[in-house]
């Protein structure tokens, strides 16, 4: 510690006292992650398993090999536009955990639109169903937004029972009206025509979703760091009645970035049925959205941290089905790793500013 | 017998069913009117219901006694309240954040300490038969009343009358609505917020384990689905009153028990879309009470949620 102190300030001597501000909004969240991997690791000795066992199958499961690191960049994809539907809300101080609704209706909406397009020219067709299930994605969190702000109703709560009711709807499309008669033990609407189906990033066996879950973070931090309308939406989050004083249209802000995140994560779903699942089931309902606010929360809203944040949950989701089979541990072992970890990042934020090591002490 | 009633079947089984379906959310309903009374909100009672649940379903199969599985569902959603209040106590910490992860970690628990109950079969909380003055086996099956029912009425008569004249009520109102006037009183808010949070996870703790332990009556991963969740949208619309709970819970269950009871009369058609009823008529609720411009009546002063 006494090392990196000097280090500390030396940099600051040499004028680069905002690094060291800087390194504190890392320090802590990795800290954060650090301590709460640790309390999972307690959880697992209670239950008689060795911690450092986990610890190598997530590496093996996860990262360990060419196939893992395939799996797990297959997996960060959605998860990273999840989590955009969370950090876009939050820059405007709303807390809207209802992703997983954006992305089911994304992939219905793909599934029933994707069904009747063989007619089409691929490029024609996945643009079509790109914007249909965006729009899809954008309307549903975007009305939690607009209750927000016209209503005065929690997005928090709202998000979350559209989710429940996205559910219920795809589960009732895809059960009745939109069912292929020929999907028996998984009712699923019919499958996308072959020239739908969205290929793998060329040289890997990664399909395009994360590609554009990436350059989605990145456009989006330009948006909120570069622009005027995020640093409006930043005035907004901080206050909102400063906000109004200066004129910023607040309702338009509420409303565009909730919509904004939702079309994002519409955009999840559409890339899961177009290149994992061939047809819009149940299995769109996975819980990406739900570990997206985790991963909103550990990149600190920040769109350009949940890149490398989204791809750790989602390699530590994909060893899920080895740490499961090895050390036979049940499926909600990662549930419970997500949720300390969660609780452990929100009490960091205690952290900010108390510890002595980052405060500049020069001047 | 069952074609006699005729249409009226609906209407009794849409009774019966918002009897038996609204018993947890009024629990839950109830634990959070305590909590968010003393200022806090605890969005977390989705994940305590869950676990209470599973504490409950797990505790009567091993010991063979349903209360002994209530009392113990009703213990741990008292921890869980106590870890969110303890947390919440420590200052710059978001409570309706750490309400999403305990939720996350509640169900994590309960999913992974649960799975070697899913297949044992639990006894059933008893039930009173208060349909034994009709012949027809409907009227009867509707007012088969559980206990616990009964006993969250009795509980919300007495939390509504605790709140309104005792010492312990008037303490919990003064921190809930404005914590300089409670210090100032030499009163310690974040331990008292802290004590309401946890009675708070009690109650969802035995709103758990009905579910678990009489309706549905078993134990799954799918067994809340938001229960607990719509119960805290619903303490807003009760406008933080213990009565209204206990109203609002027996309509939020009436429209739980729709879908089933038009099934029970052969529509099927949209039996899925019957699911989201209670969703949706939350949703409605909460836009028709919310409002941007005026601050809502009967609201603690203190509570996140409204300011």
């Amino acid at each position: 510690m006494a090392a990196v102190e000097q280090i500390f300030r030396a940099t600051e001597a040499a004028g680069f006292g905002s690094l060291i501000r800087r390194s504190e909004a890392v320090a802590v969240p990795v800290l954060a992650l650090i301590v709460g991997a640790a309390v999972f690791g307690l959880f697992l000795l209670t239950q008689g398993k060795s911690p450092v066992d986990f610890i190598a199958y997530v590496w093996q499961g996860g990262f360990g090999s060419a196939f893992s690191w395939q799996n797990t960049l297959s997996r960060a994809a959605p998860l990273l536009m999840a989590a955009m539907c969370v950090a876009l809300p939050a820059r405007l101080g709303l807390v809207v955990i209802g992703g997983e609704g954006a992305i089911v209706l994304g992939g219905v909406a793909t599934g029933a639109l994707g069904a009747h397009l063989a007619w089409a020219p691929a490029p024609l067709g996945i643009t079509l169903m790109v914007i249909a299930a965006m729009a899809v994605g954008g309307i549903w969190i975007g009305m939690a937004g607009a209750l927000r702000h016209y209503r005065g109703v929690n997005e928090t709560i709202s998000s979350l029972l559209l989710s429940y009711t996205a559910i219920a709807l795809m589960n009732h499309l895809v059960e009745g009206p939109l069912r292929d008669p020929a999907s028996l033990n998984k009712p699923s609407t019919a499958p996308l025509a072959e020239t739908m189906r969205v290929g793998p990033l060329p040289g890997m066996d990664v399909h395009w979703g994360l590609a554009l879950g990436v350059l989605a973070c990145i456009l989006c931090w330009i948006l909120i760091e570069r622009t005027a309308w995020g640093f409006a939406a930043r005035i907004a989050g901080g206050n909102v009645r400063a906000a109004q004083v200066q004129g910023l249209a607040v309702g338009k802000l509420v409303i565009g970035f909730t919509a904004l995140g939702g079309a994002i994560a519409g955009l999840a779903g559409f890339f899961e049925v177009s290149t994992v699942h061939g047809s819009a089931n149940a299995s769109l309902a996975a819980g990406y959205g739900y570990t997206g606010i985790l991963i909103a929360f550990l990149a600190r809203q920040n769109t350009l941290a949940i890149i490398p944040v989204a791809i750790l949950l989602a390699g530590i989701e994909a060893s899920s089905g080895l740490v499961q089979r090895r050390m036979g541990l049940p499926d909600a072992t990662m549930q419970v790793l997500q949720g300390i970890v969660f609780i452990s990042i929100l009490m960091s934020d205690a952290a900010y500013g108390r510890l002595a090591i980052f405060k500049p002490k020069g001047n | 017998m069952e074609s006699d009633l005729g249409l009226w079947a609906i209407p009794l089984a849409v009774i019966g069913g918002a009897i038996r379906v609204s018993t947890p959310i009024l629990f839950v309903s109830l634990g959070e009117t305590l909590t968010e009374r003393s200022g806090r909100i605890n969005l977390g009672l989705e994940g305590t219901l869950v676990f209470g649940a599973m504490a409950a379903y797990a505790t009567a199969v091993l010991s063979g006694s349903p209360w002994l599985g209530v009392l113990v569902g009703a213990l741990c959603g008292a921890v869980f309240g106590l870890i969110h209040g303890v947390i919440c106590s420590i200052p710059k910490v978001n409570d309706i954040a750490i309400g999403i992860a305990m939720m996350l970690l509640g169900t994590g628990l309960a999913f992974y300490f649960g799975k070697p109950f899913i297949q044992p079969v639990a006894p059933d909380l008893p039930a009173i038969p208060l349909g034994w003055w009709s012949d027809l086996p409907q009227v009867q099956a509707a007012l088969n009343v559980n206990v616990l029912f009964v006993i969250g009425l009795i509980a919300a008569l007495a939390l509504a009358w605790a709140l309104r004249a005792t010492r312990p009520g008037l303490i919990l109102r003064v921190v809930g609505d404005s914590t300089d006037a409670a210090r100032a009183m030499g009163l310690r808010p974040a331990m008292i917020r802290t004590m309401a949070t946890a009675i708070g996870g009690a109650f969802a703790g035995i709103g758990g384990s009905y579910l678990s332990l009489y309706y549905p009556g078993s134990w799954n991963e799918g067994i809340s689905s938001g229960q607990g969740l719509m119960a805290v949208a619903l303490v807003i619309f009760a406008r933080w009153s213990p009565i209204n709970c206990f109203w609002a819970a027996l309509l939020f269950g009436g429209a739980g028990a729709l879908g089933p009871a038009l099934q029970s009369v052969g529509v099927t058609q949209g039996y899925y879309l019957f699911y989201a009823a209670p969703y949706i008529l939350t949703l409605g609720v909460l836009i028709a009470t919310s409002s941007t411009s005026r601050a809502l009546t009967g609201a603690p002063g203190e509570l996140s949620i409204t300011k």
